[in-house]
């Protein structure tokens, strides 16, 4: 079975890769159909997931009248309301968009919020954390650009050589970001490419 | 252009399967420098066995279709070797995800590792779990299994954004040990603000050769410094025929 698994992960990968190198019309008709069968199985799994949360892990955990018995009780109501909502009034219905919106967005908006207080707390121990040269670094790194950020500097403006200078601070996170996604564009390659050879199976059967 | 990019993708098959083969391995061995955090990853798993504690992993929530889902390819491959590192103890570890293709994946690893390491009576298939579906319910739905006793490491590998804020902060206040790595450059910079051990830009997909040691992930490793090389070398050609005035 992990034979047939793996030959069959394989075959779908080495088509899809050579999708995006050859157009040749017969290439293309096989890969499109199982790019459209990745994309319906990734919204089983994800069906299947969240009924697994829902009925494996909440549901679990009403029975046992755990000490967060609470917050799976309004999980689980939540659920139910959004699913017969969805169902009868379906998803591109625009009071059911507006109602999961209301919900979602101010909720989403305070955890924003919470974050932002969160790590800028986190933030000024920073230093105790990464005692090194990085550290300074990043930390001199982050003082420099809030402030160039903050528009104090604006008057300098009128000040070529101090406007010239600006500018070229602003294209050192630039080209450090390059560097970093450089590493991990090839990083990706290195990995896509064990999973297309069938060395690395995260698929087991 | 599309022929350069085949090019490449021909040339690290290629360079991975010559670098795993026994004789090539012989004549040029695989030599990595030291990286401190996944150091403390193995003494962190070490410990977890002695005292009971059980490990935690969370893989972002990068949809199975997307890019940057390799990060979480890399986090499963971990989950994987911390699962067979960590099979003397009773206590599998448990893994997060924000997507339902990985929360699958991730109980199905948990239960490879299991018949692997002859372990099955310890496998529950609610130690993968799907938290959440939008990235801040997954990292909300993920606090619960953060502020856990029985968890004394955290392992966050994947594809995050913003709410990789909420994982390091409260992992770094209520655990031992985190091993903060992702793709998003966004994340990368939170996890150096707020937590001890992170690994920035590819340190990241050399996790699985530095803990399994295995043949092809050193190979994997080689080749990727290989094309690091040419990618340098490509840079600086280019520019300096840009400064000449040839390209």
């Amino acid at each position: 079975m992990k034979i047939i698994n793996t030959v069959i992960a394989i075959i779908s990968g080495v088509i899809v890769l050579l999708g995006y190198f050859i157009p040749s019309p017969l290439i293309q008709s096989l890969r499109q159909p199982l790019l459209d069968w990745a994309v319906i199985l990734s919204g089983i799994a994800g069906l299947i997931a969240i009924l697994n949360l829902v009925f494996g892990v909440h549901w679990k955990r009403l029975k046992e009248n755990g000490a967060s018995k609470g917050f799976s009780f309004v999980l689980f109501i939540a659920f139910l309301l959004t699913l017969v909502a969805g169902i009868f009034l379906g998803p591109s219905n625009t009071g059911f968009q507006k109602l999961v919106t209301a919900v979602q967005v101010p909720i989403e908006s305070s955890l924003m919020a919470v974050l932002a207080i969160t790590m800028a707390f986190s933030s000024l121990k920073m230093l105790q954390r990464q005692r090194n040269w990085m550290g300074f670094v990043f930390f001199l790194s982050v003082v420099i650009f809030l402030i160039i950020n903050s528009g104090v500097l604006a008057f300098t403006t009128d000040i070529p050589v101090i406007n010239d200078m600006l500018s070229g601070f602003h294209q050192v996170p630039v080209a450090g970001a390059r560097g970093i996604l450089l590493g991990i564009a090839l990083g990706s390659l290195a990995t896509g490419i064990r999973i297309l050879i069938g060395s690395d199976r995260p698929y087991n059967g | 252009m599309p022929f350069i990019g085949f090019l490449i993708v021909i040339l690290t098959i290629v360079g991975t399967i010559l670098f795993a083969s026994k004789r090539v391995r012989a004549k040029y061995p695989p030599v990595f420098r030291k990286i401190a955090a996944i150091a403390k990853l193995r003494r962190a798993i070490g410990l977890s066995v002695e005292d009971g504690t059980r490990i935690h992993v969370t893989l972002g929530s990068a949809n199975l279709t997307d890019p940057a889902n390799t990060s979480a390819f890399v986090g499963l491959s971990s989950l994987h070797r911390l699962g067979q590192l960590s099979s003397t103890s009773d206590q599998p570890p448990v893994c997060t995800s924000g997507n339902g293709g990985l929360t699958l994946l991730s109980k199905d690893v948990l239960r490879a590792v299991s018949v692997e390491t002859n372990t099955r009576e310890l496998y529950d298939p609610d130690h993968g779990q799907l938290t959440g579906i939008t990235p801040f319910s997954y990292a909300v739905g993920a606090m619960d299994i953060l502020h856990e006793p029985g968890i004394s490491a955290n392992v966050l590998i994947g594809n995050f954004g913003t709410e990789a804020g909420f994982f390091s902060t409260i992992s770094e206040s209520n655990t031992d040990f985190t091993l903060a790595a992702s793709d998003s450059i966004t994340a990368q910079s939170i996890f150096f603000a707020t937590t001890r051990d992170v690994l920035i830009g590819e340190e990241l997909y050399a996790i699985p050769a530095y803990l399994a040691y295995s043949p092809i992930h050193l190979a994997s490793l080689q080749v990727q410094d290989l094309l690091r090389w040419l990618v340098g070398i490509a840079l600086i050609a280019g520019a300096i025929l840009k400064l000449l005035g040839i390209l």
